[in-house]
């Protein structure tokens, strides 16, 4: 369980990262947290040339407002954001999702960028970004580009990122003003802070009238990707949106996905679990724009 | 793959050192330190043993490259004891409730009870179960090791 040899480069900014990464070409190998990669490099899963650290560039840590979104830099750390006010405010869904995502001697390590360039189908920073149709930033010596999550995730811990390119930022938007908006996240694993078995995210949004304006449903765990139930957000927007509404149209889960069966869960288990969990977030997170209503 | 010139302050001493980047934190305070209260049991990140304070907060050290330590300050479990190496205050408690039974997991606990303590010398039962949740203990031996928890943080309480 030692790492094979590698070439370590501790990079000072984004442009040393991009140089180093075209220069790798495939074989370098970024280290943010090292949650994930750590354990790879030990059991010798990764065995790459070189390992770009990227934890002391300044400028891929912070939290911050900007217009219409929440932009959260790759390297701000998963303890940083389950404690930061602005995402407590702006982001609840995340906060609520960080707080199931590993241990304090984890998550004071692990980083958002981290958990989105992993992309394990189980984890709830993806589930929670694909939710809230969040989209990521883009780095190459090529240039910029921004992916939204809908194109981002292509299989199990593969993205639409490649090799040559560093994660910059993440970017949230913001609910719109005027609208009531109830979130809820829901998972169960073997252990607290374990990996999911099948986790859901929810998202309702209400208009002034009580109407469903934008409803989302995002189910980790029980696909090769973190996956959102599209038809059931179709029969669901823009009606009044009540439990026998969320009933009636619970058999979207199920025939949208595909589990998969390991050691954890069987297929038949992961698919009701997840039906299980949807209906509870989504009842949750309608009674959370409800009592927001309440609250005004 | 040569190796690098790293300086870490451990336990509040400076310690100049050469080490390969490949080598884990674990392994360094292990084998080049010769701190060997900081155990190893699964070196992927699972069972919590190897934890120790970077910055005052718990990390897992098999998770961490000793290269990436530098300029930083760690506290392993040998830094929990008084000045003249007998055992603190938390570790006096876990000795009085026998907070262990094997006792491998316990410096992975020491360590995530010192941070919990820390922040709150009241803390509720959840909030021990949730600070000790990332480290194992294969004996489960659980409920002695938060009734030592309980035992120090009374005893932090009493002593303002």
């Amino acid at each position: 369980m030692k790492a094979a040899k590698f070439d370590y480069i501790q990079a000072g900014s984004v442009d040393e990262v991009v140089d180093a990464l075209a220069k790798g070409d495939g074989e370098a190998i970024i280290i943010a947290g090292g949650q994930t990669l750590m354990p790879m490099l030990s059991m010798r899963l990764a065995r790459p040339e070189t390992v770009i650290d990227i934890n002391r560039i300044p400028e891929l840590s912070g939290i911050a407002v900007d217009g219409d979104e929440v932009v959260i830099k790759a390297c701000t750390r998963q303890a940083t954001a389950l404690a930061s006010a602005e995402i407590q405010r702006h982001l609840p869904l995340l906060a609520k999702a960080i707080a199931y995502v590993g241990h304090q001697q984890t998550r004071n390590r692990g980083t958002i960028g981290g958990s989105l360039s992993h992309a394990d189908p189980a984890s709830e920073i993806p589930l929670t970004a694909l939710t809230m149709d969040a989209r990521v930033r883009l780095r190459s010596v090529a240039g910029i580009r921004e992916v939204a999550m809908a194109d981002y995730f292509l299989g199990p811990m593969m993205t639409a990122r490649a090799d040559n390119e560093i994660l910059l930022s993440v970017h949230f938007p913001l609910p719109p003003t005027g609208s009531r908006t109830g979130t809820a996240f829901h998972e169960v694993s073997e252990r607290r802070g374990d990996f999911a078995v099948v986790a859901a995210a929810a998202l309702i949004v209400l208009d002034g009238n009580g109407v469903c304006s934008r409803v989302a449903l995002g189910i980790g765990g029980a696909d090769g990707v973190p996956k959102r139930i599209t038809g059931l957000e179709d029969k669901l927007r823009g009606g009044k949106i009540d439990p026998d509404a969320i009933q009636a149209a619970m058999g979207e889960v199920a025939a949208t996905l595909a589990p998969g069966s390991d050691q954890h869960a069987g297929a038949d288990y992961r698919r009701r679990v997840a039906g299980k969990l949807a209906e509870r977030a989504l009842i949750d997170a309608l009674t959370d724009a409800l009592l927001e209503a309440e609250n005004e | 793959m040569s190796k690098r010139n790293i300086s870490v302050t451990i336990n509040g001493s400076v310690y100049t050192r050469q080490v390969e980047p490949r080598l884990s934190l674990s392994d360094f305070l292990r084998g080049e330190q010769n701190l060997h209260g900081t155990h190893i049991g699964c070196e992927h990140g699972v069972c919590g043993a190897c934890s120790i304070l970077l910055d005052g907060v718990p990390i897992r050290a098999c998770l961490m490259l000793a290269v990436q330590a530098d300029g930083q300050e760690l506290t392993t479990v040998e830094g929990l004891s008084q000045d003249d190496g007998t055992p603190g205050l938390l570790q006096d408690a876990f000795q009085d409730a026998h907070g262990m039974q094997c006792g491998y997991c316990t410096p992975g606990m020491l360590i995530s009870a010192q941070a919990l303590l820390a922040d709150n010398n009241d803390p509720s039962l959840d909030e021990i179960k949730d600070a000790i949740g990332g480290n194992l203990c294969r004996c489960t031996g659980y409920v002695q090791i938060i009734e030592a928890i309980q035992l120090a943080a009374t005893r932090l309480r009493e002593a303002g």
